[in-house]
C-alpha cells in the first residue's frame, strides 16, 4: 500500500517537486498573483507616498514634507466640504440604522402576503445603477420644489434623504444576518417571565442585535462618506461634500493637496470598514 | 417566523416607517423619471407628459445605439479580462496554505474599501503624460540613449530625437484599464467562494486518470465552479455597464458610456425626458442581467441562493 502511494506520489511530482495540486506554488500563478497585487496597490501606495513629497511636480521624490496636509487643512472649501460630509454621514447613519433595523425585524419575524415582492423592492436601491438613482433624486427634488438656500445644516436635507434611501437596505441586510442566529426561545422566556412586548424588545432583542446595528451603522457611515455619483446629482453650489470637492479638484489638476486630502479619506474609510467587518465576524453565528 | 395576524400592531409598527420612506424617497423619484421618459421637453424646464415612445425610439438612433453598443462592449471586455485575471488569483488563494488564505483574500478586498473617486484619481497620476509610467519609460529612453552614445551610436538617434510620451489617458484603453482596476474584487470573491466549495479530490481524480491540467480545468473545474463564474460575470458586468466616474475621468470624447450620456441630458443638455428614457433602458438591462443570473443559477446543482 505504502509503496503504491509513494510511487504515485513520485510519478505525480514534477522535477521542481511541485505536486499537481500545488497551484499556489506554480511560478506563473505566483507571477499573476504578484502582478495583480502590484496593479491593485501601486497606484494607491504612490498616491499616499507622494502626498508627503516635497515637490509640486509630484513625480520625483524630493524629500518628506507635511506641508500639503497643512495646505489642505487651510483650504476652507475643503474643510467645509469635509464638515458637510461628516454631518450628512452622521444624520443619514442614525436614520438608516433605525429604518434598516425595522426592515430586518419585519422580514425576519413575520410572514405576510406579498413578502417576496416586498423584500425585492426594499433591496432595489442596492442593485439599481447609481446614475439612475442620482438622476431620479435630481428630478424628484426639482419637481417637488425642495427649498434652496436654507441655512446650514438644513440645506443638506436633500443629500441626507438621498443617502438614507440607498443606505438603509444595506443596514437591513447586515442586521438580518445577525438576527438569523437569534434564539427565539429567549424572547419566549422573557414573555413567560412577565415582560411586556416592549420590555422584551428593549432588554432582549436590542442587546442581541447591537453588534449588527453597530456594523450596519458603520457601513452606512462609510457608504455616505464615500458616495460621489448620487451626491453629485443632489448637491448644489453651497452644499459641496468632500468627494464632490475632490472631484472638482481632480478635474482641475493633479496636485499634492488632493493626494493629502485623499489619504485622509482613505484612512478614515478603511478604518471604519475594518471595525465594521471585525464586529460582524466576531458576532456572526458559527454555523453561517 | 409567525404570521403577521398574530401580532398585527407590532407588524404595522415595523412595516409603516420604512415602507413610507421607501415609497416617498425612492419609488416616487423612480416613478417620476419613468413618467418623464414618456414626456416631451417644452421650453427650458417644462415637461409635458405625452405618453409617446419618442424618447425610446430616439435611443435607437445610430449615435446613441453606438454609445449603448460601446458601453456593452467595454463592460463585456472588462468582465472578460477580470475573469481571465481572477482565475489564477483564485487558484493561488484557494490552494495556498490555510494560514495565508485570509491575508491574501483581504489584500484583494482592501482596495475595494477605498473611495472609487480616489482610486480613479490614483490611476490618472499613473497614466497621464507626465505620470509614473511615462516617467519610467523616459528614464529607460535616457538610459538607452546614454548607452548608445557610449558605444558611439549617439548621433544616429536610433531612439528618436526626443522622448515621446505615450498617450495613455483619455482613450478607451484607459477606461477599460480603470474598469478592470475597480471591478476585479467583484469577480474574485464569488469565484473564490465556489472554488472553496469545490471538492478538491475531483481535480486530483481527473489528473490521476490522465487528463491534462488544461482538460481538467475546462471539463472539471469550470463546470463545478459554474455558479461562481456566472455570479462573478454578472455582478462585474452590471456595475461596469453603469459606470459614470471611470469613463468621465479617464475617457476621452469618444469613450463616453451610457451613464455619461444620461448625466449630460440631466445637467448640460437639459433634456430630462430623453435622459430618463436612457436611465430606464439601463435599468431594464440591469434587471435582465439579474434575471439571467437566477435563471442560470437554477439550472446548476449545488447553488446557494442569495449570495
Amino acid at each position: 500500500m505504502s509503496t503504491t502511494s509513494a510511487g504515485l506520489e513520485s510519478r505525480r511530482r514534477t522535477k521542481a517537486g511541485i505536486g499537481p495540486l500545488d497551484y499556489s506554488r506554480r511560478l506563473w500563478i505566483r507571477l499573476v498573483l504578484i502582478g495583480t497585487f502590484l496593479f491593485l496597490y501601486a497606484p494607491i501606495v504612490t498616491l499616499i507616498a507622494f502626498s508627503f513629497n516635497d515637490s509640486r511636480r509630484n513625480i520625483v521624490w524630493r524629500g518628506f514634507t507635511m506641508k500639503y496636509y497643512e495646505k489642505a487643512l487651510n483650504n476652507d472649501g475643503l474643510i467645509e466640504a469635509f464638515v458637510n460630509s461628516l454631518t450628512i454621514a452622521f444624520v443619514s447613519t442614525i436614520v438608516s440604522v433605525i429604518l434598516g433595523a425595522m426592515v430586518a425585524i419585519l422580514l425576519w419575524r413575520f410572514r405576510f402576503p406579498g413578502q417576496a415582492p416586498y423584500e425585492g423592492t426594499v433591496m432595489l436601491p442596492i442593485v439599481i445603477p447609481e446614475i439612475c438613482m442620482g438622476v431620479a433624486m435630481l428630478a424628484f427634488f426639482a419637481r417637488i420644489g425642495w427649498p434652496a438656500g436654507l441655512p446650514w445644516p438644513l440645506n443638506l436635507g436633500s443629500i441626507i434623504i438621498a443617502h438614507i434611501s440607498f443606505s438603509f437596505p444595506f443596514v437591513a441586510v447586515v442586521v438580518r444576518a445577525r438576527l438569523a442566529g437569534f434564539n427565539r426561545e429567549l424572547e419566549e422566556a422573557a414573555r413567560d417571565l412577565g415582560a411586556s412586548q416592549w420590555q422584551t424588545f428593549r432588554d432582549v432583542m436590542i442587546p442581541y442585535m447591537r453588534p449588527g446595528l453597530v456594523a450596519g451603522g458603520l457601513l452606512a457611515f462609510t457608504l455616505s462618506l464615500d458616495d460621489f455619483v448620487i451626491t453629485f446629482f443632489t448637491s448644489g453650489p453651497d452644499t459641496v461634500t468632500f468627494p464632490v470637492k475632490v472631484y472638482s479638484m481632480v478635474r482641475f489638476s493633479v496636485t499634492p493637496e488632493v493626494n493629502a486630502a485623499s489619504t485622509v479619506l482613505i484612512i478614515v474609510t478603511v478604518l471604519l470598514t475594518a471595525i465594521a467587518l471585525w464586529l460582524q465576524n466576531r458576532t456572526q453565528p458559527k454555523d453561517m | 417566523m409567525e404570521t403577521w395576524r398574530r401580532n398585527p400592531l407590532v407588524f404595522w409598527i415595523f412595516l409603516v416607517p420604512p415602507t413610507i420612506w421607501l415609497a416617498a424617497f425612492f419609488l416616487v423619484p423612480l416613478g417620476l423619471i419613468w413618467v418623464f421618459s414618456f414626456g416631451e421637453k417644452r421650453g427650458l424646464v417644462d415637461i409635458e407628459i405625452t405618453w409617446s415612445l419618442a424618447n425610446y425610439v430616439r435611443a435607437l438612433e445610430p449615435l446613441y445605439l453606438q454609445i449603448i453598443a460601446k458601453s456593452l462592449w467595454m463592460a463585456g471586455l472588462t468582465t472578460a479580462i477580470c475573469l481571465v485575471v481572477a482565475f489564477p488569483v483564485v487558484f493561488a488563494i484557494s490552494f495556498a496554505p490555510p494560514r495565508w488564505k485570509p491575508i491574501l483574500l483581504l489584500l484583494v478586498i482592501l482596495p475595494f474599501w477605498t473611495n472609487l473617486l480616489i482610486r480613479t484619481y490614483a490611476l490618472i497620476a499613473v497614466l497621464r503624460t507626465r505620470g509614473y509610467i511615462n516617467f519610467t519609460l523616459e528614464w529607460f529612453w535616457d538610459g538607452g540613449n546614454q548607452i548608445l552614445t557610449a558605444v558611439g551610436l549617439g548621433d544616429l538617434q536610433l531612439l528618436g530625437a526626443s522622448f515621446q510620451p505615450l498617450q495613455l489617458l483619455y482613450n478607451n484603453t484607459a477606461v477599460v484599464f480603470g474598469l478592470v482596476y475597480v471591478h476585479l474584487p467583484f469577480m474574485v470573491l464569488p469565484l473564490y467562494a465556489s472554488m472553496e466549495r469545490l471538492d478538491k479530490s475531483m481535480i486530483e481524480a481527473s489528473l490521476d486518470l490522465g487528463a491534462s491540467q488544461a482538460r481538467t480545468f475546462f471539463s472539471v473545474v469550470a463546470p463545478l465552479a459554474k455558479p461562481g463564474i456566472v455570479s462573478g460575470l454578472i455582478i462585474t458586468f452590471i456595475p461596469a455597464m453603469g459606470s459614470f466616474l471611470t469613463p468621465n475621468l479617464l475617457g476621452g470624447t469618444d469613450s463616453q458610456m451610457i451613464a455619461n450620456v444620461i448625466e449630460r441630458q440631466f445637467k448640460s443638455a437639459n433634456d430630462w425626458p430623453f435622459g430618463a428614457a436612457l436611465s430606464f433602458l439601463l435599468m431594464y438591462a440591469t434587471f435582465g442581467a439579474l434575471a439571467m443570473r437566477s435563471l442560470l443559477a437554477r439550472g446548476s446543482p449545488g447553488t446557494e441562493h442569495g449570495a
